[in-house]
């Protein structure tokens, strides 16, 4: 594949796809399992949502 | 599974876990489809030469920088009007999505512009307008961020959004209305594209990875938030029974 004399445009381009790409898939992965890590935390504590809370057996 | 049942948040989630696998393997696929396509099969254009290949990254974000601020528009109506749940989840997750497309759009734009114009930057009025949408997606997110109430803070950014929809039929027919450096419509125009297929096909095969790329991110962002305003609620309550708590000893 030849680029011609623009190449380094054509690269940065690309790159720069490339990097806010992941930087956004890394964001929706990371932020997930800190919601899940800290949802973990919450329930191991014995707090409950008062959706699940009502439904219990008193 | 009807399409109100998704209303319900708890639905929403059960519904994003069993389709993301789905989405994600679909992007991957457009993506290797449209990267062969864009990269080995179109041709150099006859003037720009390979230039011509940062269209393949450029016209898929424009795209998705406008039609990601028009479902926030819809999602805006959702909140306002109808009081949707989950309107506001859509809109606060597909912002950073937006804005994100909306940068690449501005970058690779410049990229392509310097050996094409001569110039990174114009302030004509195609780039001008894109550079406000992209402006009015960091005011967004700052709002959002700066409103703890995730309520209070949905009502305020669907207004910004409403006004901020003015903006996208200005970026549409800017090329129209004034003398701009950026080139006319050139895809979806009234006499059809002026493109030759053999780079138009491409565009499209990116056009869908990119589409499913945001798909995908904007459903697992969504699940994210959900997940986020559950962790809130569930930490008030825990702060509620604190509270209780101190109070109870108190007066023992």
């Amino acid at each position: 594949m030849n680029l011609g004399p623009h190449a380094a445009f054509i690269l940065a381009a690309y790159a720069a796809a490339i990097v806010v790409v992941a930087g956004l898939v890394a964001w929706v992965i990371l932020d997930f399992r800190a919601q899940k890590r800290v949802l973990g935390d919450l329930e191991a504590h014995g707090v409950t949502r008062r959706s699940t809370a009502l439904k219990e057996p008193a | 599974m009807a399409l109100i049942d998704l209303a319900n948040p708890t639905r929403f989630l059960n519904f994003a876990e069993r389709v993301l696998p789905w989405l994600v393997a679909a992007t991957l696929f457009a993506f290797a489809i449209g990267l062969e396509q864009a990269l080995f099969v179109a041709p150099d254009d006859y003037q720009q030469g390979a230039t011509v290949k940062i269209m393949f990254l450029h016209v898929p974000c424009a795209w998705l920088g406008m039609f990601c601020w028009g479902l926030m528009t819809v999602a805006a109506l959702g909140t306002l009007v109808w009081r949707h749940p989950l309107a506001d989840v859509a809109a606060k997750a597909a912002a950073p999505i937006g804005a994100a497309f909306t940068f690449l759009c501005l970058f690779t734009g410049s990229m392509w512009g310097r050996p094409m114009w001569g110039t990174y930057w114009q302030w004509d009025a195609r780039l001008t307008s894109v550079l406000v949408l992209f402006i009015m997606y960091l005011g967004l997110i700052a709002l959002w961020r700066s409103v703890e109430d995730p309520g209070r803070a949905g009502r305020a950014a669907a207004v910004l959004t409403l006004v901020g929809a003015v903006n996208l039929p200005i970026i549409k027919f800017s090329v129209d209305w004034w003398n701009t450096l950026h080139q006319p419509a050139s895809v979806f125009r009234i006499g059809g594209p002026t493109i030759d297929k053999s780079i138009l096909v491409p565009l499209f095969a990116m056009a869908i990875a990119f589409t499913l790329l945001f798909l995908t991110l904007h459903l697992a962002a969504m699940r994210n938030e959900i997940l986020r305003r559950r962790v809130r609620s569930m930490q008030m309550l825990r702060v509620f029974a604190d509270e209780d708590m101190r109070q109870i000893e108190s007066r023992a």
